[in-house]
């Protein structure tokens, strides 16, 4: 025992000193392998997140379907009732209303930028953009329980009620403001600094000779947008959506606060929606106590992070397509 | 000599650089113009100017007037979309739209409105027949533009400027992305086309302005040096620099 | 005016329209954070550490959380730093464009989008395979793994963004690809560097979600690298789930705290990359 500690003492002692002492060359080989195997960490690392989180959703795996997890509405975590469907309708209820009110205005503000804005203008957006993107979900979440909930609570709630309320979709059942509407909201903010930037990056790839093409058979310059740059950008704004949308849909914090936190299946926008990391984020605490809990809660972070892959991938390799014709 | 463009004590610049300094030149109705000079004298920028293009780039500014047909196309008021249709462009490389072959060239007839259904057909067909192009389209009039070589997309590029019936075309060195046959083409078309437009012609290549040029302008840093008819200019220059510039000296 | 200018008219005014609203919600979101935050900001709050009660309204402050996150972001950034500089000097320096910079680009890219709940839920497993419990390494871990990819994507952008023809004179020179690296291409970058290095501490210390799992809290400083620590963003967090408007108000101050960190590194790193740029060669 001793002794082969010692050993490896040894070894790894030697090992140190003839890297000490290497030639110039011989330390160029080495920084070049270690640099190599440091820069295949990211990669390993995607495959570490979903191996791990997958064996640690097994146990419930095997004790049911993924179908009646995945499709299943009723959550008792007692009674091992694991339906994940009001937090994925949830999910995808939050994301689609954010959506909504961001990628028209994230696309009109990044084709002003692009197209009509003067330098200046975009000299100060850069630093403004960089700063809504710093803040931090929680002071989001903040903003969104003082400004935002009061709003939809007293203002807009009302107002839909008053004027749509036979469609069942636009609905107040839920007087507290805390909802899908105030989520979407706060996550529109949130990801709207992240779709302009990309955006923008996606207009200024068109080459100046397209539109200058456009303009000078007479089109104006709203013309040469909607039916040239428009057209020519569409797969990398597409892809930009994409990545906001999937931004908001792993979003925790900021929505937690403001979403209302129901499990149940939303029918109004005004309902209360529970997504699926808020899920997540609430029951860290309790997780290990109930058995196959934190089955269940590792399981909705594997969803979380396998849509997310997904979109993201996928996107991603759009966007570099673009941005690598638009250098060349 | 019957002036169709003309341009009057003309100063353009970025931001303080003067790139255009008093040109005052006429370009003469239905003849070709060539613009010539070294690189960074100006030429491009005096195209730009007929066209209303120069002020597309951040801090550029004009002085001075721009007639065509006598009338002043910097004065307020006036219709950039329209100045701008009466000049068809071709640029230094093609720029196909990202759309079929006849949605190119019906690009400008649908923007403003000028034909629809079968009328559209038909002027499709005799632009492209006008650009040398139909013969070698006509089958695939629906594909993607950009599956063209890229000579039949400088030639799809002037049918697409003459289907708004421009008035003149200009040329900013169209053919210096293209090969030499599709370069010659391009050069046929234009002796062709003078007969019904004004052309203005920028190039570097010498022996392309004596091919094509009816008149000459010679530019050197914003100013213009020397401009006559091309025999003139080519065979007896009367300015040094001109003269130089002839023997290859810059 | 005709239809057409008319229509472009019209569309450059919603335009105009839209920006100002991502513009004044930034104003309304500092603007809220500062009203509701000043009022019960004070020198005992910044400096003193929770006392008995205090999540009843009693005496007390958030130095612990100040103090903790600062602990964490930093932990974090170092650990980021140690691998996300080498992967960008190999990608940078080593191997512009092969496969293998291509892949790991890809998954830097990727990893970026990975939701920060998603780093929390690995860490804690991570944690329970190694038989710890939720303490400042833990956060710090998960913490690395989530600036990783945006620190090293950063300063991947900035030395791609290098003339090469620098870098060519000093391997001309006979220098190796290392002492390039480090005497030219670390130098050169450097304000772009650190840059990406105060990027990745803003992101850190703002992030919730991650340190929810690893961090745990503590009423007390950070005590060592096994033991719990409190963090800003969940002082926030905690502190609203209170049903008493005193706590409340202090998390809105809590709030404000962590904005004015955020934005201080955000503008400070604008400023100080400006200053720094004049030292690199041109």
């Amino acid at each position: 025992m001793n002794n082969s500690k010692t050993a490896w003492f040894k070894t790894f002692y030697n090992q140190i000193r003839s890297l000490l002492t290497l030639s110039r060359g011989g330390k160029e080989r080495f920084t070049e392998k270690l640099f190599l195997s440091i820069s295949l960490l990211p990669v390993l690392l995607i495959v570490l997140l979903v191996v791990a989180l997958w064996l640690r959703t097994q146990p419930i795996l095997e004790t049911q379907s993924i179908w009646s997890l995945l499709l299943g509405q009723t959550w008792h975590p007692i009674k091992s009732q694991f339906g994940f469907l009001p937090f994925i309708a949830g999910t995808m209820w939050v994301t689609i209303v954010a959506m909504v009110f961001a990628v028209p205005v994230c696309l009109l503000s990044a084709i002003y930028l692009s197209e009509y804005a003067r330098a200046s203008m975009r000299m100060i957006m850069k630093p403004l953009l960089d700063l809504l993107a710093a803040i931090p979900s929680v002071v989001y979440g903040v903003w969104g329980m003082l400004a935002i909930v009061p709003w939809v609570q007293n203002t807009f709630a009302p107002f839909m009620n008053k004027c749509f309320s036979y469609i069942p979709f636009f609905a107040v059942n839920n007087p507290t403001g805390f909802g899908i509407m105030a989520g979407g909201l706060v996550l529109a903010v949130m990801v709207a600094p992240f779709i302009i930037a990309i955006t923008y990056e996606v207009l200024q790839a068109v080459p100046t000779g397209l539109r200058q093409a456009s303009l000078a058979v007479g089109a104006t310059q709203w013309e040469t947008i909607k039916y040239i740059v428009m057209r020519q950008s569409l797969p990398g704004v597409i892809a930009g959506v994409v990545l906001g949308a999937s931004r908001a849909l792993g979003e925790t914090m900021a929505v937690l606060m403001v979403v209302g936190n129901v499990a149940h299946m939303p029918t109004s926008i005004f309902d209360a929606a529970y997504p699926l990391p808020a899920l997540i984020a609430n029951n860290y605490g309790e997780m290990l106590t109930i058995p196959l809990y934190d089955a269940a809660l590792m399981g909705a972070a594997l969803i979380l992070l396998l849509v997310v892959l997904v979109f993201n991938i996928l996107s991603t390799l759009i966007l570099r397509r673009i941005v690598r014709r638009s250098r060349r | 000599m019957d002036s169709h463009v003309q341009t009057i004590d003309l100063n353009a610049f970025y931001g303080n650089t003067a790139a255009l300094k008093n040109v005052n030149l006429e370009f003469p109705k239905r003849q070709i113009t060539v613009i010539m000079g070294p690189s960074g004298c100006g030429k491009t920028t005096l195209l730009k100017t007929i066209n209303r293009f120069l002020e597309l780039t951040d801090g550029t500014r004009i002085s001075g007037k721009v007639l065509i047909d006598g009338e002043n196309i910097y004065a307020p008021n006036v219709d950039v979309t329209e100045i701008r249709k009466k000049a068809g462009l071709l640029a230094q490389r093609p720029y196909p739209l990202p759309m079929s072959i006849y949605d190119n060239v019906a690009y400008g007839l649908r923007i403003h409105n000028m034909k629809r259904g079968h009328d559209l057909d038909n002027a499709v067909e005799h632009h492209l027949r006008e650009a040398g192009l139909w013969d070698e389209v006509k089958d695939r009039l629906r594909s993607p533009a950009t599956g063209l070589s890229i000579g039949q997309q400088q030639r799809l590029c002037l049918a697409r400027g003459l289907a708004v019936e421009p008035e003149m075309l200009l040329g900013d060195e169209p053919t210096s992305a293209l090969d030499p046959i599709s370069a010659q083409r391009i050069e046929q078309r234009l002796l062709d086309l003078k007969n019904e437009y004004t052309i203005v012609l920028v190039t570097h290549i010498l022996r392309q302005a004596k091919r094509l040029a009816d008149y000459v302008v010679f530019m050197y840093l914003g100013e213009v040096v020397e401009c006559g008819p091309a025999q003139q200019v080519f065979e007896n220059p009367q300015q040094e620099r001109t003269r130089a510039y002839l023997e290859g000296q810059f | 005016m005709k239809r057409r200018q008319v229509e472009e008219a019209i569309f450059k005014f919603i335009m105009v329209c839209s920006f100002l609203l991502v513009a004044s919600s930034l104003g309304l979101i500092l603007f809220t954070v500062i009203v509701k935050g000043l009022p019960s900001l004070n020198w005992a709050m910044l400096t003193q550490t929770p006392k008995g009660g205090y999540y009843l309204g009693k005496e007390g402050g958030i130095l612990n959380a100040i103090v903790g996150s600062i602990y964490l972001a930093g932990g974090g950034t170092l650990l980021a730093l140690l691998l996300g500089l080498p992967i960008a000097l190999y990608l940078g320096v080593y191997s512009r464009k092969s496969r293998i910079s291509d892949w790991v680009r890809l998954s830097l890219d990727v990893l970026w989008g990975v939701p920060s709940i998603v780093y929390g839920a690995f860490g804690f497993i991570l944690m329970l395979a190694m038989g710890m419990r939720a303490s400042l390494l833990g956060g710090i871990i998960t913490l690395a793994l989530l600036e990783l990819p945006i620190m090293t994507r950063a300063m991947d952008e900035v030395i791609r963004m290098m003339p090469r023809d620098l870098e060519q004179a000093s391997l001309a020179l006979g220098a190796t690809r290392m002492e390039t690296a480090i005497h030219v291409v670390i130098r050169q970058t450097l304000p772009g560097i650190i840059t990406a290095i105060l990027l990745a501490f803003g992101r850190g210390i703002g992030d919730a979600a991650s340190v929810l799992f690893t961090a745990g809290y503590t009423d007390r400083l950070p005590s060592g690298l096994l033991r719990p620590v409190a963090s800003l963003p969940l002082a926030v967090f905690f502190q609203l789930g209170t049903p008493f408007p005193e706590v409340q108000q202090r998390a809105y101050s809590a709030a404000l705290v962590l904005t004015f960190i955020v934005l201080i590194i955000s503008l400070g790193s604008r400023w100080l990359s400006s200053r720094l740029s004049r030292f690199a060669l041109k």
